[in-house]
């Protein structure tokens, strides 16, 4: 068994030729996609002659690529269903959009009263267990990490007002939360703002602006209102949503995405430096 | 404004990205609907797209985007509910060993990313290049990721079971 694992990881025994590189994992997969051509196929033919074992697994392999071809060719072959046709789409995609406009301005209103009622009641006495920085910094975090779970599989209501109607959102929220806010701009990393919306959070309000870059994948900058002092960036790691969470100028800031923490990192900093650019002791009149 | 062009372009996408909706969920009325959202999505994302990229392979990785953050949902609430309705609606294999038969249930005990590496590369024919960038993996390990997704592949069908716990569905 160890013998047919030798191919996996390190240079195999190969016989190449002279002048051709030894068969590789590579060679080997391709082979069993039917992808070489040529003086390579002829090679890897010659290499699983010669190695038994191993070529007992890659005809192994090959069988369980076809008959997973096989498998699914039925799904393939299928008409395509009516509601998936491009133009049924596009009708309903328009209607929706007709209809949607109303709906919107009313779940503004009543989303801000509720958090100017019972929700901040509950959370203020909540966050007096909350001490030291790097826990109210994790607190932050969390409540980023936990909202950015529950809106970002949204697929209808993603965000509570959307971008066109930015100059409202950024008012509303600013308002809200007491300090001039600007969206992010994330351009530069493939991300465009979708939106935003109020949350409780903390001892009061926190915006969520929401993203998406081309392929749909979604990143939050959210925004929590009354902290106390500054702290470095925190990272959290949940599931494979990473944040990265600070406390500057009286509140916490942090960005949720799926993202590794090499790939987030330089966009917590332009976040961060963006934010800093605002004084919050001289409101803008917006 | 979406072309006639383009309206077919997508469309001619659709019965691919049916099977590998169909493949990752196992159920087709799921399936169905995670196509719709992804090409709801699409048409709304169209405009931001540029002409020569690969409409494939960012249709693919848009419905991958919306299976995985859907799929964290499922798993948060704990309301998800497997019906194996698969079984009965798939034709006699010619070759009726089961083995064959397997092949499928297997992947279904596989993590995600492995599913779409063997999904992407063995049955849709995405090219090693392609299939790195839809799922956002480095091409230099795509060769050993597709190695070990079908070594797994072959230890389940072979002994059975998974080479982990399953999870409880």
């Amino acid at each position: 068994m160890t013998d047919s694992e030798g191919p996996i990881g390190q240079a195999p025994v190969g016989r190449a030729p002279i002048g051709q590189p030894p068969i590789g994992e590579d060679d080997l997969q391709a082979f069993i996609d039917g992808r070489l051509r040529g003086t390579r196929l002829s090679l890897v033919e010659a290499y699983l002659a010669a190695h038994p074992d191993i070529e007992k697994e890659v005809a192994k392999d090959r069988r369980h690529r076809e008959s997973l071809r096989a498998q699914l060719e039925p799904k393939f072959a299928e008409p395509i269903p009516q509601r998936l046709r491009i133009a049924s789409l596009r009708a309903a995609r328009w209607a929706k959009w007709n209809r949607r406009l109303p709906a919107t301005a009313a779940a503004v209103v009543l989303f801000a009263a509720g958090a100017g009622s019972g929700f901040i009641a509950s959370r203020l006495q909540f966050d007096g267990s909350l001490s030291t920085p790097a826990r109210t910094t994790m607190a932050v975090a969390r409540d980023a990490s936990t909202a950015y779970k529950t809106f970002v599989v949204e697929v209808v209501h993603p965000v509570e007002v959307n971008a066109a109607n930015e100059a409202h959102l950024l008012q509303w929220l600013s308002k809200r939360l007491g300090r001039p806010l600007k969206a992010p701009d994330l351009a530069r990393f493939g991300y465009r703002l979708m939106g935003g919306r109020l949350l409780p959070g903390g001892s009061g309000a926190a915006a969520q602006f929401m993203y998406d870059d081309a392929s749909g994948k979604r990143l939050t900058v959210y925004v929590q209102a009354g902290q106390n002092a500054e702290t470095a960036f925190r990272f959290k790691q949940d599931g494979d949503a990473s944040t990265f969470a600070w406390i500057d100028q009286g509140f916490g800031f942090a960005v949720t995405a799926i993202a590794d923490r090499g790939e987030l990192l330089p966009i917590a900093e332009a976040i961060y430096t963006d934010f800093d650019g605002d004084d919050p002791s001289t409101p803008k009149k917006n | 404004m979406i072309t006639d062009d383009m309206s077919t372009r997508l469309e001619q996408q659709i019965p691919a990205l049916r099977r590998y909706a169909f493949a990752l969920l196992r159920d087709h009325d799921g399936a169905d609907d995670l196509v719709q959202d992804c090409l709801e999505r699409a048409l709304a994302r169209l405009h931001l797209r540029r002409d020569d990229g690969n409409l494939r392979a960012w249709l693919f990785t848009i419905l991958r985007n919306l299976y995985i953050n859907a799929h964290r949902n499922r798993k948060r609430r704990g309301t998800h509910v497997e019906i194996d309705a698969f079984a009965q609606s798939l034709p006699a294999d010619a070759d009726n060993s089961l083995e064959a038969r397997e092949a499928l249930s297997a992947l279904d005990q596989l993590p995600e990313e492995q599913k779409s590496l063997l999904l992407l590369i063995g049955v849709e024919d995405f090219s090693y290049e392609e299939a790195a960038q839809a799922l956002g993996l480095p091409i230099g390990t795509i060769m050993s990721r597709l190695s070990r997704a079908r070594q797994r592949l072959r230890t389940i069908i072979e002994t059975g079971r998974p080479a982990f716990l399953r999870r409880v569905k």
